[in-house]
C-alpha cells in the first residue's frame, strides 16, 4: 500500500494533500451511505485517495470534490460486485434498520399536519434504507450539495436521469418518513 | 402541465435547477393545484429537516493517518537540496553564511506550510459535528482526556473569567502527525489552540499573521509550539494569547 517510486514526488504529494485531503470527511460520508458499512467505507476511501493520487497528474478539474466522488463511486461499485459474489454479504439494511417496505407508495393526499422532526440517527437510517441508485443521487444532492450537472458527471448518467431519480428518492423518503411518523405515534 | 410532470419538476424547482420558463410553468400549475402545492410544501419541509440534521460522518483519524502514510511524506528536502545546490554553485558565499541562510529559508518554508495546515484543520473543525471530541468546560475533564492519546498532553487552561470560554478538546492531524487542539469560544467565535511538541525549547514571542481570512497567533514556550486560530480580530486573538501565556506563567510560579 505504498505508492511506487516514480510517484514519489513530494511536490506532487503536497499539491495533492492541499487539494484532496480537505474532502476526506465528504468522501467518507459518501462511502458510508453507499456501502452502509464503516469498515468497508474506510477501505473504499483509502483506495479512492490512492487512485486519485495516481491520476492526479491528469486531473484538470473541474472541481476536486466531484472528481474524487467519481473515483470513489467506481471503487464502491467494485465492492458491490464483490458482495454479490460473496456467499454471505448481500446489501443488508444497517443494524436495527427500518424494516418498513420502501416501496409502498406515498399517500395520495399530502398530510395536513406538520411533518414530525426526527433526530439525526433516525433520519440517517431513513436515508440509508433508500434503494440504490436513489440513495446515491439523494446523498449527492442533499448531503453533499452537488448540482444536477455534477451529480450527472459523478454517476455517469444524463441530467434528466438525475432529476427523475431525485424525484423518486424524495418520494420514497417521504413515504418512509410518514410511515415512521405513523409508527412513532 | 399534468400533475405527473409537475411531481417530477417540483424537485428541480426546489433545487433551483429549472430555467425561468419551466419554473414559471411549474409555479402556474402549483397555483391551480392544491395536491401538488401541498406535496411541494411537504418536500420543502423534509428538505429543511434534512438540512438541519447532521447527516455527515467524520472520517476516522486512523483513515487519515493511513492515507497520509501512503503518500510521499511532505519534506522540506527538495527545497533544501535545491537551495544547497544553488549555494554550491555560488562559491562566493561563505559556508557559514550559507548555513544560516538555508536555515532561514527552510524555517519560513516550513512555517508557512504548517500554518496552511493549521488553518485547514481549523476549517475542518468548523464543519457540523467536527469541532470537539471531548465536550467540557472543565479543564480537569479536558486535560486528562488527552493523556495517553498524545506523547505530550497540551496544557488546558480555563480562561472563562478572562472572557474566553473553554468548550472542549479534540485530536487533530497537522504536519503528518497527531496534535492536540484545545477549543475555546468568545461570543460566537471559535478559537482552536493547536499545541505540538518541539525539540526546540527556546521561547519564541508571539507572531500574528493572517491566512485565508483567519488570524493566527503563533508562539513557542518550554518545548511546545502553539497556534491559536480564529476568525476573531487580530486584537482579540492577541488578547487571548496574552491571557493564556500569563495564566501559564502564573501556573508555573504558583
Ligand atoms: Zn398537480
Amino acid at each position: 500500500m505504498v505508492v511506487n517510486a516514480s510517484q514519489d514526488d513530494p511536490e506532487k504529494a503536497r499539491r495533492f494533500r492541499e487539494a484532496a485531503l480537505p474532502y476526506l470527511d465528504d468522501a467518507y460520508t459518501l462511502a458510508r451511505y453507499l456501502l452502509r458499512d464503516a469498515a468497508d467505507a474506510e477501505d473504499a476511501v483509502q483506495e479512492c485517495y490512492l487512485r486519485a493520487y495516481k491520476h492526479f497528474d491528469s486531473y484538470r478539474g473541474p472541481a476536486m470534490k466531484p472528481w474524487l466522488f467519481a473515483i470513489l463511486r467506481n471503487v464502491c461499485r467494485a465492492e458491490y460486485a464483490r458482495r454479490k459474489t460473496a456467499p454471505t454479504a448481500v446489501e443488508e439494511l444497517p443494524e436495527g434498520g427500518e424494516q418498513t417496505p420502501m416501496w409502498n407508495e406515498a399517500p395520495e393526499t399530502p398530510e395536513k399536519q406538520m411533518l414530525r422532526r426526527f433526530d439525526g440517527d433516525t433520519v440517517r437510517k431513513l436515508v440509508a434504507a433508500l434503494a440504490e441508485p436513489f440513495r446515491e443521487t439523494f446523498v449527492l444532492r442533499e448531503i453533499q450539495n452537488l448540482s444536477y450537472r455534477e451529480i450527472a458527471d459523478v454517476a455517469a448518467v444524463p441530467v434528466g436521469t438525475v432529476m427523475s431519480r431525485l424525484a423518486r428518492a424524495r418520494a420514497m423518503l417521504r413515504s418512509a418518513w410518514l410511515a415512521e411518523q405513523e409508527r412513532a405515534k | 402541465m399534468t400533475c405527473e410532470e409537475a411531481e417530477v419538476l417540483i424537485h428541480a424547482l426546489i433545487d433551483g435547477e429549472l430555467d425561468a420558463g419551466h419554473a414559471r410553468e411549474v409555479e402556474a400549475h402549483i397555483e391551480g393545484c392544491a395536491h401538488c402545492a401541498a406535496l411541494m410544501k411537504e418536500y420543502q419541509e423534509i428538505r429543511q429537516a434534512i438540512a438541519e440534521s447532521d447527516l455527515r460522518y467524520k472520517a476516522p483519524l486512523e483513515l487519515r493517518r493511513k492515507i497520509e502514510k501512503a503518500l510521499p511524506q511532505p519534506q522540506a528536502a527538495p527545497s533544501r537540496r535545491s537551495v544547497l545546490r544553488g549555494f554550491a554553485m555560488g562559491s562566493a558565499v561563505s559556508a557559514m553564511a550559507a548555513t544560516g541562510l538555508v536555515a532561514i529559508v527552510l524555517r519560513n518554508d516550513d512555517e508557512q506550510r504548517i500554518e496552511n495546515e493549521v488553518v485547514s484543520a481549523h476549517l475542518r473543525s468548523l464543519q457540523a459535528g467536527h469541532l470537539i471530541d471531548v465536550v467540557s468546560t472543565d479543564q480537569h475533564t479536558v486535560k486528562p482526556w488527552f493523556n495517553g492519546k498524545l506523547d505530550v498532553s497540551p496544557p488546558v487552561i480555563d480562561l472563562t473569567a478572562q472572557g474566553f470560554t473553554l468548550i472542549g478538546g479534540r485530536l487533530d492531524y497537522v504536519n503528518a502527525r497527531e496534535i492536540g487542539a484545545v477549543v475555546y469560544k468568545r461570543r460566537q467565535h471559535v478559537i482552536n489552540l493547536f499545541v505540538a511538541q518541539t525539540a526546540n525549547t527556546e521561547r519564541k514571542t508571539a507572531k500574528v499573521s493572517t491566512l485565508q481570512g483567519f488570524n493566527i497567533r503563533r508562539w513557542s514556550d518550554r518545548g511546545l509550539n502553539y497556534w491559536a486560530v480564529s476568525d476573531l480580530g487580530a486584537d482579540e486573538l492577541s488578547e487571548f494569547g496574552d491571557k493564556f501565556e500569563s495564566a501559564m506563567r502564573a501556573n508555573k510560579e504558583g
